[in-house]
């Protein structure tokens, strides 16, 4: 999902996004509508969604390749839907050497959080605001 | 380690671990059916399937590339589980076992009661990816007293597979706290926890590798 224009000499390296889901069309559909929202965004937008024959779950093999294609050094930012998509994340943190240097799995509502973190990412925000940014999706009460 | 025992007689080499994921491999094959319905009870009726998927591409790995080390063989298999199970028992399952086998090193050989220390490691970095407690109706009501069972020689491979048995049996009055069932709140009581058993299925495998 990543657009054209990323400038890899202007210096500013952007916080990538990583959107996880056990729903390939959710992640996908997710990550555009974000970077849409975002005002068709710069941050790199990738979507790990579902299993890699096209079915339902959660795949370490694609999570690890999108995040090091939004990896631009400036670190990942991963948001998931639930069960297993937060447990792979956290297991591949765990183990270290798994996904790019400054991943985080982010705390927050896919959608919402997804929109926000694009948003931040897209300002050239360190990984951490990001991270914060898509966090405080879940204060936003909608009734 | 204690040098009065002597080590050489219960010493575990890689083929043991090759012996006993391919065990595993095919107690998870034969039980596939019956994991699948108790998940079908409280779970989304994919545990048999994605377990089962899991350990093939295990047994199909140690045999395409086989591992140099006791370690290497179980991280080799945890790995595979990470990306092969698909569902919430894959990184479960894959953080047991590479947690394990980073315990274990390149050593050769290895003591069971190493085996015992590295296996307990991997039970506590599970006990902290799920952030589940003993009781909460999930692998560890199976894994956390085997790791107990287990101890210096490999008659204790037995115990384990009879306390992972009884701890997954035990799952049967509990409420889940962990995961999908944990949404069904007392319509989880009754059942048996189909990761436990998943649990006791490998755990039992210990003592079949043993020659």
């Amino acid at each position: 999902m990543t657009e054209g224009g990323i400038t890899e000499d202007s210096g500013e390296k952007l916080v990538g996004v990583v959107v996880v889901s056990h729903s390939g069309e959710v992640a996908e559909s997710v990550a555009r509508l974000a970077t849409a929202l975002a005002g068709g965004g710069t941050a790199p937008v990738r979507a790990a969604g579902g299993t890699p024959d096209g079915g339902f779950g959660t795949s370490e093999e694609l999570i690890r390749e999108a995040a090091y294609a939004v990896d631009q050094g400036a670190g990942v930012a991963i948001l998931v839907d639930l069960g297993s998509a937060v447990l792979t994340v956290k297991a591949l943190l765990a183990e270290e050497d798994e996904l790019p240097e400054g991943s985080r799995l982010v705390d927050a509502p896919l959608v919402e959080g997804a929109v926000a973190a694009v948003v931040t990412a897209s300002t050239g925000a360190d990984v951490d605001t990001v991270a914060g940014a898509a966090a405080e999706a879940y204060d936003y009460r909608k009734v | 380690m204690s040098s009065s025992e002597p080590a050489v007689e219960h010493a575990l080499d890689t083929s043991f671990f090759q012996r006993w994921l391919t065990a595993a491999a095919e107690s998870v094959h034969r039980e596939a059916a019956r994991l699948t319905d108790l998940d079908s009870a409280i779970g989304d009726a994919d545990h048999g399937t994605n377990m089962q998927r899991g350990f093939a591409a295990v047994a199909e790995a140690l045999e395409k590339e086989p591992p140099g080390s006791p370690g290497a063989a179980l991280i080799l298999a945890g790995r595979q589980l990470i990306s092969k199970v698909g569902g919430a028992s894959g990184p479960l399952y894959g953080t047991l076992l590479r947690r394990a086998g980073k315990a274990l090193g390149d050593a050769a050989e290895v003591t069971p009661q190493q085996l015992a220390d590295a296996l307990r490691a991997g039970v506590d970095a599970v006990a902290q990816l799920g952030g589940a407690a003993p009781g909460d109706k999930t692998m560890l009501d199976a894994l956390l007293p085997a790791v107990e069972a287990l101890g210096g020689d490999t008659a204790s491979f037995t115990a384990a597979g009879e306390a992972a048995d009884k701890g997954a049996l035990a799952t049967v009055p509990m409420l889940a706290r962990k995961g999908r069932a944990s949404y069904l709140g007392e319509r989880s009581v009754g059942h048996q926890d189909p990761g436990a058993t998943s649990s006791a299925l490998i755990v039992t495998a210990l003592a079949e590798a043993v020659r």
